[in-house]
């Protein structure tokens, strides 16, 4: 288990995944996640399990409806515009109570825009993405062995509390290549408990329906606060972050994914100047680690968000520290910061504190 | 007394939210008894469509799954490819399969999926209120149509088993009729045909089947049932359009 192995982000995504157990994948190509079905494509049949390269996003999300609904577990992946055309999908999977997994390897957007890295879909991801009131797990690695690692605690979460769950990761961290050491022993998916709403055999059971609707006056509220109720203890108790240096921090950076380990680099190049800097990084976007930053708003009274987006997260932020603190934007919409610009911001902001 | 029929046991014994006159009920019990007849009830996952069908999933004493408009053939996909030994079918219609769920029909049998699919033709959206549907022949009037299907503004309707029979991976393709009695006998000979063919690995098989609508077509059943055979058979023609004896 202490091997490292030297591997590209979106390959340790889809090893992950096959380690903890997946044995349906359905993908479609797009840039920049190319190599999770490429490696599937082969690594699927060596395990035992299916790859089909799905005639569309819609098609794949819809086979992983399908095959998840058997109870085996599966994933899909694809960057910002494939994931637009699943969220349907998605949605279904929500309202179906099937705990699928998948990833979005985000580009640039609005539209087509580039294969380059992105943090631009942090609203679809956290606030549902498809139609209707629902949550999905997301996870935001950010490093090489972090893509490897969570896709198992992805799965563990979804089939705990049957909700879906996903990595949200970038251009930049599926392409680069890092050591990746699992912390975990490969999953024998014939070791996993069998799900009591799983469709298959149904010999000597009542049959089984898996469905979204409830046409019934009033019954499709009561599934939706059953959920909410499930929704409610995710936030509970699933929420992860990471402090960095934030005890005697005057100003704590903000930032997930490939913008906090920017930031942490900015966060360095401050203290060793002096500066009373920290940072604070969510591990989990949803559930989002609102109590851990509230609590270091207690002493904290300003923050700087760095994101790749316009400011999406930031809201989050600031929705945490209630009007506790200023809360300062360096947003860089699917442009990629330096660590020494976001240094610059860091030291505007810093002299500005009373 | 000798009990010569019954209610098929893959059937559950609860009343039809149906029409009078619509084919749904017809089919439904002929997919039942040929569940019943191939013993296949305890491992078979059908898949219930967007649609009139929706229901679907109430009615088949099975498994089931309901999902997205048109995308039957990707979750019947999915199932299969992760649970072989079940037997799954789709159960879709005409602006599901033929419309909205064009791409998925195509390419599960450009791959011979394994499944069966039984396509319910009606020439008309029947859940929506009877817009006009990719089957609604030429001149047939719609709420989306109200003068008539015009070949300039809404283009030709879709032969689908004629379509479909140019891939090598459609193994079986017949067009039936659920508005005569013979057209009943030949549609449950050919539904278990195209179930028989998954239990053999022959792959992909689909039955059209040409079915009535008479809320949306305003007429009576009896009307409806007249309709199919004097106008609908002639532009969908019956017959087996690709055969695993070929």
């Amino acid at each position: 288990m202490a091997e490292k192995i030297l591997m590209k982000g979106n390959e340790a995504l889809a090893e992950g995944a096959v380690r903890a157990g997946c044995r349906f994948f359905a993908g479609y190509p797009i840039t920049p996640q190319n190599e999770v079905p490429e490696y599937m494509s082969w690594r699927m049949p060596e395990v035992g399990g299916s790859f089909i390269q799905a005639e569309s996003e819609v098609a794949a999300i819809n086979m992983l409806y399908g095959a998840s609904a058997t109870g085996i577990r599966t994933m899909t992946s694809s960057s910002s515009p494939g994931i637009s055309l699943k969220q349907e999908g998605i949605s279904y999977c929500a309202g179906a109570d099937l705990p699928i997994f998948f990833a979005n390897v985000v580009r640039g957007g609005p539209g087509l825009g580039n294969i380059a890295a992105g943090q631009g879909d942090y609203f679809q991801s956290t606030r549902g993405g498809g139609h209707g009131d629902y949550y999905t797990i997301v996870m935001a690695p950010n490093c090489v062995e972090e893509m490897g690692n969570f896709p198992r605690r992805c799965y563990e979460l979804a089939e705990k509390y049957r909700v879906p769950a996903m990595v949200l990761a970038d251009a930049i961290l599926g392409q680069m290549m890092e050591p990746v050491e699992f912390d975990f022993e490969p999953v024998d998916p014939k070791t996993l408990k069998a799900h009591d709403w799983a469709l298959g055999i149904a010999a000597g059971r009542e049959r089984r329906i898996v469905r979204s609707y409830d046409l019934r006056e009033g019954k499709l509220e009561l599934l939706n606060l059953e959920r909410m109720e499930r929704y409610r203890k995710i936030q509970e108790k699933e929420a992860l972050h990471e402090n960095r240096q934030t005890d005697d921090a005057k100003l704590v950076v903000a930032a997930y994914g490939t913008s906090s380990r920017i930031a942490a680099g900015a966060v360095k190049m401050a203290r060793d100047k002096g500066m009373k800097v920290g940072l604070f990084r969510p591990i989990t976007l949803w559930p989002f680690p609102t109590k851990a930053l509230a609590t270091i708003a207690e002493h904290v009274k300003n923050f700087l968000v760095v994101e790749m987006s316009m400011g999406q997260f930031v809201e989050d932020v600031r929705l945490a520290v209630c009007g506790t603190a200023r809360v300062d934007l360096y947003a860089r919409p699917a442009g990629v910061p330096s660590a020494d610009e976001v240094f610059t911001e860091i030291e505007k902001v810093y002299q500005g504190i009373r | 007394m000798k009990l010569i029929n019954k209610k098929p046991s893959s059937l559950v014994d609860k009343p039809m939210r149906y029409c009078p006159g619509c084919g749904h009920g017809i089919v439904h019990r002929l997919i039942a008894e040929i569940m019943d007849e191939l013993d296949i009830r305890e491992h078979t996952v059908g898949v219930a469509p967007v649609g009139c069908a929706v229901f679907a999933d109430e009615y088949f004493n099975c498994d089931m799954i309901q999902g997205p408009h048109g995308r039957g053939p990707a979750i019947a996909t999915g199932i299969k490819r992760s649970k072989p030994e079940c037997i799954v079918f789709s159960y879709q219609g005409d602006g599901d399969l033929a419309s909205i769920g064009m791409a998925e029909t195509v390419h599960s049998a450009a791959r011979s999926e394994n499944i069966t699919i039984i396509f319910i033709n009606n020439a008309i959206y029947g859940m929506t209120g009877g817009q006009m549907a990719p089957t609604t022949l030429l001149g047939q009037t719609s709420s989306t149509c109200p003068a008539g299907r015009s070949v300039a503004v809404n283009g030709y309707p879709i032969k689908v088993c004629e379509m479909l029979a140019q891939l090598e991976g459609a193994r079986y393709l017949e067009r039936t009729s659920v508005s005569t009695a013979p057209g009943v006998i030949k549609t449950k000979k050919a539904i278990k045909k195209a179930f028989q063919n998954q239990i053999d690995c022959v792959g992909f098989s689909m039955v059209e089947v040409l079915s009535t609508c008479p809320t949306n077509w305003g007429m009576t059943p009896v009307q409806g049932a007249r309709f199919v055979d004097e106008k609908m058979t002639p532009i969908y023609p019956l017959g087996v359009f690709r055969s695993p004896e070929q």
